[in-house]
């Protein structure tokens, strides 16, 4: 039998895991990473998987992480977009996962752009 | 590790036909030939209700609609939009912002004017899994009633909701909940009728196999409100997706301490068992239900004494419809109040209808009370197909009604369907376009009950009988003017005097149908003329000479060789052999043929 | 009890609170009709011939089984309820085989009444009609052409009787009443106690009619033809003929089998004494032999003998091993008076009046023959006599009252009260106490045995011992006696079982009261009373004291429990199957 304690664990954990189901609410933040074919060969997938993982880690309900295709600017792959709802779209280029981890703690967390990674940055 | 996408496959009954299995089958495989399987979360849910379009694939969290998917677009599905971000574009359900932008799923016309409350958790998560359910707030209603309400308290915020029985009669869920409390006995019964029964009507079906536990739950708040510890699932026997998941469900409970003995550990004990009806439309009925859960003939029990007083196995007993539990959970949880703002004055809430016929959008829908007859039919249905016009929405299945197009504009709430002759019942809502003769429609519907009924009074065993063999005389062009005023006559006596809801509602289609359309009744008694060319005994085929091209495709696809003609010379059909099978028009494509 | 004041019509009643509509409305002055529904039997309120309009109700409701409440405003006879019954008389007859010029209920119809007092037009509602095969045994005829689906016929058998081999089948207008799986009742565990016949209101269930093998026999100048009557036709006839329920029309009924042209009119009632001796003689036995089983039950009525073999083998030994008064009767007379008046065995006919459509299984039987030839040749039930006595032009009322016949007519009370549920057991007592008394009783009435209750228990000393007797009536209340047997719950030496409630008086046999009398006057309990009546009066009050049973064991049986008397008057039992499939 499940403790009344338990059950509430259980549904805590199911409710991050099954946070991305249902329609995109307009306060939501969106995370969106290119994984074409340049995408995935500069190393898009560890960059996504990085992502995910600090979102579960700070359990954020209000995140939506999703992909894209190719943009165009095959050159700067791994290519991240961070939208919050209000405020311009922000693209990060070059991104490792090192770098993912730290712009869902700056960016999405704290809302500090991390202005070095940016594709403005870069240009 | 968290999922990054959540494909979720329709298990529902259509997308089920339509191999939608096979289509779960082909995902596991090819995500885990990509490696993707730890990445991406699959299950299988139960309806979306947009039927028409089935087998139906959500990706989350885009929300990308995937419609008519096959087992072999899959690959194309996990390679393109899984691994590269990029949605198949031709499996599309390709409804467009108008920045040409896709719309998300709940934005469609579809989902858009719908208010998911019952049907909140279908499509949404995988309903053989009690986690799942939990995530959602489940079991949590139950937790708040029992540590925080009193049984009384629970019946009060239900009569306070304005809930009413979703089954068909629309009799106040708290007022029946009232009357199960404040029956004094040893025991008591809580009970689901989940035997759906009216043709083409799926809304407990898709609940039970979309979430069954909410059912559970709500049967284990009402355990708790009128003091029953067992609880029966009269489920039909041919919705086995339905009695499968709602087994997988009792057992998880079960294995939760959700059911069994201290339920919980807050004290109460509740378990449920099931009983696998055998497809009999009476047994709908809730006094036949609970005899033929006893194991007895399923016939209906003359009321007074009421279930609540003396119900299964002679004990007081509550039972409602699979829909009206679907709500309970949601009213506890977020309040009377909540609930009563959706709906009309006194039709409170959403209603789920299984939509059919001649419209866009086959399935499932569910609606806040008092939305239009014209937005169900036209935005959130479609519109009809092939240019036609709406002539008619029959509401209520065998039981109900038929709504003329002059009434389109009318709030679907019980009381004004009833005030227009026909009744909410469970749901059904069935479209007809101006190919649909009216006393068709009433017959087929006559047929069914006649066939459905347990002959146990005399009203309806030979009442309606009688009532059937003058509307077939009437589709023969045999009847007369009297017997219209008879048919009339015997159907408000048939009200009257039939023993149960079967027998008392039976002649309803009749009625609205001679109420609204008794133009076209008279126009197949006096000119013995079926004006929707229906009724094979009235209709002729013809072929109209200087249409006719000669090309043979008619005599050809005739079954019974009644159509003759030279190639190039117009073709003749023998009204002695012709059997009225319509092949020859469909076949013809220079519309040279008429009826 | 609670006390409800209600309106029936606009006149006030006052009854108690849980009363139905339908009584309230009798108690206020309005009879309203019924079909379906039969007193403690039958109340589906399936038919809605008993509708009436409530205030504020949706639509029409049942009186039947509506109750009462206060404040009630209740309209038994507006225009809408009149057409209303209307409707459904003219509906049912639209699919009823309208034979009624040929049909045995013809005059005795409950629903030719009811079309005849709502002015129907039997033709109102025709169309497709349902057809089936008639279903007959040598006891029963089952038309369902005729069925009007009231299911009082099924309420009876499984709610009274406990057998249920009878049902709805199919469903919509093709329900019908019938077996499982559509096998004829000849293949199924029926008892044969026809009161399904009794309780059907119209002519869809009847008994095998036997009277043209009775004009056959009488017609025939070669045989010898001897009648006998069961204690209960004397007292269920007269209805027949307009007679008051519950009239002894004793004298008339011999006066009418002689005019019939039998050749001795005997009484059964003897029969019955004699049971009373060999049955007492047995129970003593069974009483002194620490190994015999106990209780005895009562073996009379063949509808409990086939439930035995049918439904309880295993308890077959309780039963006492002799026959039925009908069979002793035949076999005295197919052996000791044959051969006293030396007419061959084979131009002798016996011919039994019964109460009972089960005697006439009971006469096909094993070990029912003791002159080698069947004991008993044809059996009537007092419907038939009744029938027979009009076929041949007997003017029945004008007769004047004649005795049974010389030498062995004389039959005591004790063994008319067989007719009603516990006069085996009173008989039996007045007897047995006697003989192991030695002396005689001043009083023989045992009242606790008497009365309609299904089960009745009394205590009665004998010789200083208490013995502990049960009554039972109808199967139902049977069963329950048999399982506290089987539990070791019992406690009683001696079981008397009638299959028919109430006891051979309310036979399946008997004449069909329709159910406007039956759901308000005690039918039984007045045909009861008249053979209580009759024993009060009665010089001869005890069977071992009947002159016929003395002679009959000095000149041809020796003694009871003789040799020649297990012979002739015992049978045996045995385990018979349920289905025949």
């Amino acid at each position: 039998m499940k403790t009344l304690e338990e059950l509430q664990a259980i549904r805590d954990r199911m409710k991050t895991q099954m946070a991305s189901r249902g329609a995109a609410d307009g306060d939501d933040i969106k995370i969106v990473v290119g994984m074409a074919t340049c995408g995935i060969a500069a190393g898009a997938r560890p960059v996504l998987n990085a992502i995910i993982e600090e979102v579960e880690n700070r359990k954020l309900e209000n995140v939506k992480v999703t992909q894209t295709g190719c943009i165009g600017m095959c050159k700067l792959e791994p290519l991240v977009d961070v939208i919050v709802p209000g405020k311009e779209k922000v693209t990060y280029v070059h991104v490792t996962p090192e770098k993912a981890r730290r712009i869902v703690a700056s960016h999405v967390v704290n809302g500090n752009v991390v202005a070095e990674y940016t594709m403005n940055a870069k240009a | 590790m968290l999922e990054r996408a959540h494909i979720l496959v329709c298990g529902g009954t259509g997308c089920t036909s339509g191999n939608s299995n096979k289509i779960y089958s082909e995902f596991v495989s090819r995500l885990k030939e990509q490696g993707l399987d730890k990445e991406v979360k699959l299950i299988m849910t139960g309806c979306f209700g947009l039927c028409a379009r089935g087998p139906i694939v959500v990706v989350y969290p885009e929300g990308t609609f995937y419609q008519h998917v096959k087992p072999e677009d899959v690959n194309e599905i996990v390679c393109e939009h899984i691994l590269k971000g990029r949605p198949v574009e031709r499996l599309l359900h390709a409804e467009k912002e108008e920045d040409g932008s896709l719309k998300a799923i709940n934005e469609t016309d579809f989902y858009k004017r719908q208010k998911r409350v019952v049907l909140r958790n279908c499509g949404i998560i995988n309903p053989e899994s009690i986690d799942e359910y939990l995530a959602y707030d489940g079991y949590k209603a139950y937790e708040k009633a029992i540590t925080q309400m009193t049984p009384q308290g629970v019946i009060d915020e239900l009569k306070k909701s304005g809930l009413r029985g979703r089954g068909g009669g629309g009799f106040s869920t708290g007022m029946k909940w009232q009357f199960a409390h404040d029956s004094v006995a040893d025991r008591k019964y809580v009970v689901c009728n989940a035997d759906e029964g009216d043709p083409g009507a799926f809304m407990d079906r898709s609940l039970l196999e979309g979430d069954p536990h909410a059912v559970i739950e709500a049967m284990m708040i009402a355990g708790y409100a009128i003091g029953a510890t067992q609880g029966y699932i009269y489920v039909r026997a041919e919705y086995p997706i339905a009695v499968e998941r709602l087994e997988i469900a009792i057992g998880q409970a079960r294995e939760y301490g959700i059911l069994g003995k201290n339920v919980m550990g807050l004290g109460h004990d509740f378990d449920i068992e099931l009983r696998l009806g055998a497809g009999a439309f009476v047994c709908g009925e809730e006094t036949a239900l609970l005899n033929s859960t006893e194991g007895k003939r399923g016939e209906p029990r003359q009321r007074p004494p009421f279930p609540a007083v003396k119900g299964l196995f002679s004990k007081p007993t509550l039972i409602n419809n699979v829909e009206t539990y679907g709500n309970i959970t949601q009213i506890i949880l977020n309040g009377a109040d909540w609930f009563a703002s959706m709906g009309t004055e006194k039709s409170k809430g959403t209603k789920v209808f299984a939509l059919g016929g001649k419209i866009h959008n086959t399935g499932l829908v569910e609606i806040p009370m008092g939305t239009t007859l014209r937005t169900i039919i036209e935005e959130i249905g479609g519109g009809i197909p092939n240019g036609k016009k709406f002539k008619a929405a029959q509401t209520g299945g065998p039981s109900g009604g038929c709504i003329p197009a002059s009434l389109i504009d009318t709030k679907i709430d019980y009381d004004n369907l009833i005030a227009i002759g026909s009744m909410m019942g469970s749901g059904g809502l069935i479209v007809m376009d101006e190919d649909n003769c009216m006393v068709d429609i009433a017959k087929f519907f006559l047929e069914f009950t006649v066939d459905e009924s347990c002959g146990k009074c005399t009203p309806c065993r030979i009442g309606n009988k009688r009532l059937y063999e003058m509307l077939d005389k009437v589709t023969k062009g045999k009847a007369t003017m009297e017997d219209l005023d008879k048919m009339e006559e015997l159907c408000y006596y048939i009200k009257e005097n039939s023993l149960c809801g079967l027998g008392q509602t039976a002649p309803n289609p009749v009625l609205s149908t001679l109420k609204y359309f008794r133009d076209e009744y008279v126009e197949h008694v006096k000119n013995k003329r079926c004006p929707a060319g229906v009724c094979k005994a009235l209709v002729s085929y013809k072929v109209e000479p200087d249409k006719c091209i000669g090309c043979g495709l008619c005599k050809r696809n005739c079954p019974v060789g009644a159509i003759s003609g030279e190639i190039k010379q117009p073709h003749v059909i023998d009204p002695a052999k012709c059997i009225k099978c319509g092949a020859c028009i469909q076949a013809c494509r220079k519309n040279a043929i008429t009826k | 009890m609670k006390q409800v004041t209600l309106k029936i019509n606009n006149v006030s009643v006052t009854v108690d609170a849980g009363t139905r509509i339908l009584d309230a409305a009798k108690k206020a002055g309005f009879a309203i009709p019924t079909l379906c529904y039969l007193k403690d039997v039958c109340n589906e309120g399936s038919c809605r011939v008993c509708v009436v309009e409530v205030k504020g109700a949706r639509s029409l409701v049942a009186s039947c089984s509506a109750t009462v409440s206060e404040g009630m405003e209740v309209y038994t006879n507006t225009p809408k309820v009149i057409a209303s019954r209307k409707k459904t008389i003219e509906l049912i007859l639209g699919n009823h085989k309208k034979a009624c010029l040929a049909c045995v209920r013809n005059g005795n119809c409950e629903l030719a009444q009811l079309s005849q007092d709502y002015n129907c037009d039997p033709h109102a509602y025709e169309g497709v009609t349902t057809e089936y095969e008639i279903d007959e045994t040598p006891y029963l005829v089952r038309d369902n052409d005729k069925c009007v689906l009231c299911r009082r016929c099924v309420g009876v058998c499984n709610n009274v009787q406990g057998i249920g081999v009878i049902g709805p089948n199919k469903r919509g207008f093709a329900t019908h009443i019938g077996c499982a799986f559509e096998q004829p009742l000849a293949a199924t565990p029926c008892v044969a106690c026809g009161q399904c016949i009794t309780a059907c209101p119209v002519g869809a269930l009847h008994e095998k009619d036997d009277t043209d093998k009775v004009k056959e026999l009488l017609g025939d100048k070669d045989k010898y033809v001897i009648v006998g009557t069961a204690p209960s036709v004397r007292v269920g006839l007269g209805e027949e003929f307009g007679y008051p329920i519950g009239s002894n029309v004793e004298g008339k009924m011999v006066a009418a089998l002689k005019r019939l042209g039998f050749d001795r009119v005997f009484d059964v009632d003897m029969a019955a004494d004699m049971t009373i001796m060999e049955e007492g003689t047995e129970f003593l036995h069974r009483l002194q032999d620490k190994t015999a089983t106990l209780p005895m039950m009562t073996s009379c009525s063949p509808g409990w003998i086939r439930y035995m073999e049918f439904y309880y083998p295993e308890l077959l030994p309780h039963l006492s091993s002799c026959k039925s008064p009908q069979q002793m009767f035949g076999a005295i007379m197919k052996t000791y008076y044959a051969k006293k008046f030396d007419i061959p065995v084979e131009k002798l006919a016996v011919v039994s009046v019964m109460p009972c459509v089960a005697k006439k299984t009971e006469i096909f039987r094993e070990n029912q023959n003791a002159a080698g030839v069947p004991d008993i040749d044809v059996v009537i039930t007092t419907r038939e006599l009744a029938r027979l006595i009009k076929n041949q032009g007997v003017d029945f009322k004008s007769l004047p009252d004649e005795k049974f016949d010389d030498p062995i007519g004389e039959g005591s009370s004790a063994g008319l009260l067989f007719g009603a549920t516990g006069g085996v057991m009173e008989a039996a007592l007045r007897t047995v106490s006697e003989v192991v008394l030695g002396k005689t009783l001043d009083k023989i009435d045992f009242k606790a045995v008497r009365g309609m209750k299904g089960i009745k228990s009394a205590t009665v000393t004998l010789d200083g011992r208490k013995i502990k007797v049960c009554v039972a009536s109808s199967l139902s209340n049977a069963k329950k006696v048999l399982e506290d047997i089987k539990a070791g719950k019992c406690d009683y030496q001696f079981i008397e079982i009638m299959t028919c409630p109430g006891g051979c008086v309310n036979g399946g046999g008997q004449p069909i009261q329709p159910s406007s009398v039956t759901n308000n006057v005690d039918v039984r309990g007045l045909r009861a009373k008249a053979i209580y009546d009759t024993d009060k009066k009665a010089a001869l009050r005890k069977s071992h004291e009947n002159p016929v049973v003395k002679t009959l064991y000095s000149e041809f049986f020796d003694k009871p429990g003789s040799h020649r008397a297990h012979e002739i008057l015992h049978t045996s039992y045995k385990k018979r199957n349920k289905y025949y499939m």
